[in-house]
């Protein structure tokens, strides 16, 4: 649906986005993680031919969009991170503008604008002035602008910034709802982790306008950190010295601690059931035996403490 | 048969294409609805009628009650009524060369910042419409309600005119007044392009008005000055030296303006320079008609659309190569 290739854009004399190269599939969700200023924006307002590309080339649905920008921004809802409207008008006004932009009739406009209205849980205040908005109200808001036009893609930047954490929550799940439901690729833009992680197929991370990595989380686990050591800890009673000892010549195992009734055992990832066996055998009871799953926080810390080196 | 039904398809076609909102349109409606709407708007009509109703209601009444004190030249009453001053109140033509601009520079100057501000821009270009649009709609929306707005004006005083003084205006009045008001809306254009232009370049709303109504000071206050200093202090040829200033004058727009109308609207100008003993000599002190008066000014108003031209195209070329980002 999305292709980008070998995409290059430079403002005077800084690169914002360095010999790029993305697709993104039909009906997939991609998160395109990365720092502010990692030039998540410019390749955003590339897609929609808002910003011409230094060097590469970017079609969206077979479409380039730098020479045919109107095309692509037919079948493209975007929802711009600091999104707005005009302030005197009401949410339905707004929403009903937005479709007659888009060659919809107002009739149909209105009537398409009460049910999103509703879906985006506005309906009490679509007559309301969008300047008595609040920033959550405002960015569902948006979120209705963006699927009057009944895109087959959507491009959210920064979709959570200013909303609360209940209404992060709300939101995202609305995304990915309308998303299945109607087979819409969703580009979403954060550097916020979490929630991304929540929603997302598949998720690119962007430093200093490079992709670093990319693929879905687990898999991006995988390959940072699966040749590491894991750390176990595990609960037993009781920890003795001699149990500490055995451990230590389990094979696989680098290191053992003790830290109060548990013990922080540092090993490769299949040296689990050997440490549970261990301490079985050496008579103690075993409560708790847990290795850390690695998520994006990890990943992005490994990226941002290595950033230097990868750039 | 066949002819018959094609037709139709092609009468529903047309009736479905007829329902489809073209884009321009919207963005055009919206454009003057928001104007249309907004207490600059109101503030700014309520200024133009307080000022202006005083000016015409004094000569009205001069009018009615004693003719005589009018110029006795002119014969063209309804022009009179534009252009006359009594009692130290300005003329009609005066007070809208003073507040034209003001209204243009009103319309224009947070055209785009503060679609930029608030964060519309981008959504408004993310929809299908070509990138120009957005310009070319703020321009046309602002100038069809300058059109709005002046013709309204001119056609209520003709209007109250034709009540007071109870005489239907001749019909070269009547185009003559036409013409003033539609150089009046050239030249409205032209401040709110200037605005338009300035509010590309400044991010402020305030920096961009400031900046707008600095220029515009200059051209109405200092501008003159200025040329006429200059002339005066590095020409020492008299004759020189006026010429010299008048062409120098007319790179001014207001200084364009007031020639363009003051002659339109006075029929018994007949020389926008000075006039030699041997050319005035033998001719009879009579008006001039509307064509004579026109070429007259002629330069004056291809100076002004193509003053008015150019502003617009710097703001388009400005607009187009601008990064949508903020």
């Amino acid at each position: 649906m999305i292709a980008i290739k070998d995409l290059v854009k430079d403002y005077d004399n800084t690169r914002a986005v360095d010999h790029l190269n993305l697709t993104i599939g039909k009906g997939e969700i991609f998160g395109l993680l990365g720092p502010n200023g990692a030039g998540k924006t410019t390749i955003i307002l590339t897609l929609l031919g808002l910003s011409e590309p230094t060097s590469g080339s970017v079609t969206v649905n077979d479409r380039n969009a730098t020479s045919e920008p109107i095309k692509v921004k037919k079948i493209t809802g975007y929802l711009p991170d600091d999104v707005g409207f005009s302030e005197n008008s009401t949410g339905l006004q707004s929403l009903v503008y937005t479709a007659m932009l888009n060659g919809i009739p107002r009739e149909k406009a209105i009537e398409s604008a009460r049910e999103l209205l509703e879906i985006v849980g506005l309906q009490d205040a679509a007559d309301q002035k969008t300047k008595t908005y609040s920033k959550g109200m405002t960015q569902r808001l948006g979120l209705a602008d963006v699927l009057i036009k009944e895109p087959q893609i959507m491009i959210l930047d920064e979709p959570t910034i200013g909303i609360d954490p209940r209404g992060i929550h709300d939101f995202l799940g609305l995304i990915r709802k309308l998303s299945k439901e109607k087979g819409m690729t969703v580009l979403l833009s954060s550097h916020l982790l979490h929630q991304v992680q929540k929603i997302c197929d598949r998720v690119g991370i962007l430093v200093g306008g490079k992709l670093l990595a990319e693929g879905n989380v687990h898999d991006l686990a995988d390959k940072l950190f699966g040749a590491r050591e894991t750390s176990f800890t595990v609960v037993a009673d009781p920890v003795t010295d001699e149990l500490v000892h055995k451990l230590q010549e389990v094979p696989s195992v680098s290191e053992v601690k003790k830290n109060g009734t548990g013990i922080i055992v540092t090993g490769s990832k299949v040296a689990a059931p050997l440490i549970s066996q261990t301490v079985v055998q050496s008579g103690a009871k075993l409560f708790r035996i847990s290795g850390k799953e690695y998520g994006l926080d990890d990943i992005y810390q490994h990226y941002f403490e290595g950033g230097a080196n990868h750039v | 048969m066949d002819w018959t039904t094609s037709i139709n398809t092609i009468l529903k076609e047309e009736q479905i294409m007829s329902d489809i909102p073209a884009p321009f349109r919207v963005l055009v409606e919206k454009e003057i609805s928001d104007h249309v709407r907004s207490w600059r708007f109101m503030i700014l009509v309520g200024l133009i009628l307080l000022t202006t109703s005083g000016s015409v209601y004094t000569i009205l009444s001069v009018i009615r009650d004693n003719p005589a004190e009018l110029s006795a030249e002119s014969t063209y009453l309804y022009l009179s009524l534009f252009t006359s001053s009594i009692n130290n109140l300005p003329p009609f033509i005066t007070l809208i060369g003073f507040l034209g601009p003001l209204v243009g520079i009103a319309l224009g100057f947070d055209a785009v910042n503060s679609e930029r501000n608030n964060g519309t821009i981008s959504r408004i270009l993310s929809q299908p419409i070509p990138r120009d649009y957005f310009i070319n709609s703020k321009f046309v929306g602002a100038l069809i309600v300058v059109f709005a707005l002046v013709f309204a004006l001119g056609f209520l005083v003709l209007g109250i005119g034709i009540l007071f003084i109870g005489i239907l205006p001749a019909f070269e009045e009547f185009v003559r007044i036409l013409m003033f008001l539609i150089f009046t809306c050239i030249y409205i254009a032209f401040w709110l392009n200037l605005g338009i232009t300035s509010s590309i370049v400044f991010r402020q709303a305030s920096t961009s008005a400031l900046s707008a109504l600095a220029i515009w000071l200059f051209f109405t206050v200092f501008y003159g000055m200025i040329v006429r200093m200059g002339a005066q202090s590095f020409i020492p040829n008299e004759a020189t030296a006026n010429s010299l200033t008048l062409m120098f004058s007319r790179v001014s727009p207001d200084y364009l303006f007031n020639e363009l109308t003051t002659v339109l609207l006075t029929p018994s100008i007949r020389s926008l320079g000075a006039l030699s003993f041997e050319q005035v000599s033998g001719t009879l002190p009579s008006t001039l008609p509307l064509g004579q008066s026109m070429l007259l000014v002629w330069p004056d108003i291809t100076a002004l659309i193509a003053g008015t031209l150019i502003c617009f195209g710097i703001s388009y070329a400005l607009f187009m190569r601008q990064e949508i980002r903020a």
